[in-house]
């Protein structure tokens, strides 16, 4: 590197600081303050080890209060460029994450977690190349490029083996991009890791194509990975005004519909306590699966005797009859499903296919929370099974599967995680390889145990004090990451921090949705370095 | 070594300071002026803070004598005795010296020699001597009689013209006062304001 070069990177020296609080650095006169971006990654020369961090905070100081009551005649261009940087100066806090062995960049090991702080008046300087990679990882066979930092043009890479090992979370305020964002993670996550997904997706953004900002069409998972992602769909009417052919059409019987799921659904169809425990009497009154069918039926004749029996007030009677019967409008509930949708999703899981079940013209919260938790309620107990059984036959263990679902805290509220598939999943199915990826906008309405077993965390831009507060539980430096959160731009910017990398980082989100991004992502489409049954199709021809 | 041009001698000399009588008459240097002279063993580098013209005996005062005259050169033509019993001195703070070629902007270890001669400094010896901005803390420092300020800036006024670029010189001179005066804003601003050029 040459002198100029050095020079041009070079921010300040160190001043002060501790661990906990981060180090100061006084600005080098010749650097503007307003150069420099809260975020930015920063190399720390120390006597003995090289020192990597995020600049966390800028602030404005004087050498001597008294100037800033009297400030220099600073009108005067020659006496404003000698009093800064000297008199009054700018000051950066900077919070030391990982030491880089040697104080020269890429000599001896791997990057530690900081334990310590650089001497006092270490050289400070912004982040090279070099630095980034080799905290970061260079992008390799597990590593999926998921954006670039600020103002730099390195590469940032999510082990993506990593991060499937647990439960994930991606979260930000509506249209801050977590759906581009989550589309990016299910494209790494099939590409970089020995990963099948499930995804429930509402808002049918994932499966054959999806809608930018900007509203033109990209590329969904199926066009870029035709071999190995099976779209499944709820809504054939839907699929024929797309023009879309849909691998599988579900359909969901009455009898496969249990007491539990009308309990998740009780805030969303507005029954009451009473209503619920209504439910549980019903089933167990009719006794056979066809409790709801039967239910419904009784809605539409005489039903007093079968209130009176049952002891169920009129007014939840009434409840009741209003909820269960906006069941009905949802045409994918039948009397009795044709094919075994759960069966089908895990043969199309155990063959290294990708399943996304899109909801068509039901982006109904009712529909939505109704499917996702009845199908991973069913697919959790077989899926435990299998593992459970290859365990004991000392066979190959099945692959991770990814459950993508959204408006997570519809089912991971603190008041029914605790009963809830995706709050059990959550907790402990790590062991038996299937983890939860949630995306959400209103972290705070998620539980804190669940919040806490998230490994990796991508939030977008969240102002809402609660929901920040929510998703930096327990983090260390929550309050400089805080700083760093609120100054994210609405769009395309992403903290992330947890278990697949080693420090947080803030992210501007690779390119999504332009030729030249899908040629960038090329090389692994359709024959990712896994077992993937799909062939290189002629997107790029 | 080129002395450059010899134009006084020291007459009164101290660790800090000399007093050097010019050969002319009205011949000092411009206040601020970077001047050298010897001691026993090196080259000492001083600073003109003050100058004048006066009567060589203290008892005797000037009194006019160009009524009628039509310019002070007809004074002089009119009693050449003058020229014999007026002087020209200045008074040089010592800012530096030069020892076996290495410049060092401390004081030296003796003073000036008495009737060591004084020789004025080329541009070159100047900008060599400012690359280094060191001297400035003995120039805030110092208790003249004149004001010190006044004799800072037109130091480095001078100087920076002696630099390709003078305006990046002053800003570096300027930075290293502030650095200096960091505690007294006010002075800070009266020396940068008379440093414009």
């Amino acid at each position: 590197m040459t002198d100029k070069m050095e020079m041009e990177r070079r921010l300040g020296i160190v001043i002060s600081g501790s661990l906990t609080q981060g180090v100061q650095v006084k600005l080098d006169p010749a650097k503007s303050v307003e150069d420099i971006a809260v975020g930015r990654y920063v190399a720390i020369k120390g006597e003995k080890k090289r020192f990597f961090g995020m600049i966390t905070d800028v602030s404005l100081e004087a050498v001597d209060p008294r100037a800033l009551v009297m400030p220099p005649d600073i009108s005067d261009p020659f006496i404003a460029k000698v009093v800064s940087g000297t008199t009054i100066f700018g000051k950066l806090r900077v919070l030391p994450m990982q030491t880089i062995s040697g104080a020269v960049a890429g000599e001896g090991e791997g990057p530690q977690p900081a334990r310590t702080v650089p001497a006092h008046f270490s050289q400070v300087e912004l982040a090279s190349q070099a630095d980034v990679e080799s905290v970061f990882g260079k992008e390799d066979a597990c590593r999926f490029h998921i954006g670039t930092p600020l103002d730099m043009e390195t590469k940032i890479c999510l082990d993506m083996v990593e991060l499937v090992k647990r439960s994930n979370g991606v979260f930000g305020k509506s249209g801050t991009g977590k759906t581009f964002l989550t589309r990016m993670l299910l494209i790494g996550m099939m590409q970089k890791s020995n990963s099948t997904s499930l995804i429930f997706d509402m808002h049918n953004e994932y499966g054959w194509e999806g809608t930018s900002e900007k509203e033109h069409k990209v590329k969904g998972l199926k066009q870029l990975f035709p071999g190995s992602v099976a779209v499944f769909s709820l809504d054939e009417n839907y699929d024929r005004r797309r023009k879309v052919k849909s691998d599988f059409t579900v359909k969901i019987g009455y009898d496969e519909i249990e007491p539990e799921d009308i309990q998740m659904l009780r805030p969303v169809l507005n029954l009451t306590e009473a209503s619920v425990q209504a439910v549980y009497e019903l089933a167990k009154e009719f006794t056979d699966e066809k409790w709801l069918e039967r239910t419904l039926q009784a809605f539409e004749s005489d039903s007093s005797g079968l209130v009176e029996k049952l002891k169920i007030h009129e007014g939840t009677w009434r409840n009741l009859r209003r909820g269960l019967r906006q069941l009905t409008r949802f045409k994918f509930l039948v009397r009795q499903a044709p094919e075994d949708t759960v069966k089908t999703i895990l043969e199309y899981i155990g063959s290294g296919k990708s399943v996304v079940l899109q909801f068509g013209g039901y982006d109904d919260i009712a529909a939505y929370v109704l499917v996702a938790n009845l199908l991973t309620r069913r697919i959790y107990n077989q899926w435990r099974e299998k593992v459970d059984r290859s365990l004991a036959e000392d066979s190959k263990e099945p692959d991770q599967l990814v459950i993508t679902i959204e408006e997570a805290h519809r089912f991971l509220n603190p008041e029914i995680a605790s009963q809830t598939i995706f709050g059990k999943i959550a907790r402990e199915m790590r062991k038996y390889r299937v983890t939860i990826l949630v995306i959400d906008q209103r972290p705070s309405g998620i539980d804190e145990e669940v919040m806490s077993q998230l490994g990796t965390k991508i939030i977008c831009l969240l102002d809402n004090e609660k929901d920040v507060d929510a998703v930096l539980t327990g983090v260390a430096g929550k309050n400089e990451l805080k700083a760093v959160l609120s100054k994210l731009e609405s769009k395309q910017q992403a903290l992330i921090f947890g278990h697949a990398l080693p420090m947080p980082v803030v992210v501007k989100i690779r390119e999504y949705g332009s030729a030249e991004s899908y040629k960038e992502l090329g090389p692994l489409i359709g024959g990712s370095s896994r077992k993937s049954t799909g062939k290189p199709d002629d997107l790029w021809s | 070594m080129d002395l450059g041009k010899q134009f006084a001698e020291v007459i009164e000399t101290s660790n800090s300071e000399f007093l050097a009588q010019c050969y002319e008459l009205d011949g000092v240097p411009a206040l601020g002026s970077l001047v050298k002279t010897r001691s026993r063993d090196c080259e000492i580098y001083a600073l003109v803070y003050a100058s004048g013209t006066h009567s060589i005996e203290p008892g005797r005062r000037i009194v006019a004598r160009g009524q009628g005259a039509t310019s002070p050169a007809d004074v002089f033509k009119a009693n050449p005795q003058l020229a014999k019993l007026l002087c020209s001195d200045f008074r040089a703070l010592v800012v530096g010296h030069d020892r076996g070629g290495v410049m060092r902007q401390y004081l030296p270890p003796s003073p000036a020699g008495i009737y060591a001669f004084v020789y004025s400094c080329k541009p070159e010896e100047v900008r060599i001597f400012t690359g280094s901005l060191d001297f400035l803390s003995l120039l805030i420092d110092s208790r003249l009689p004149v004001a010190t300020d006044e004799v800072i800036a037109a130091f480095l006024r001078l100087a920076s013209l002696t630099h390709q670029a003078p305006q990046e010189f002053l800003i570096k001179a300027g930075q290293g006062l502030a650095w200096l005066l960091s505690n007294d804003i006010r002075r800070l601003d009266s020396i940068l304001k008379r440093l414009r050029i």
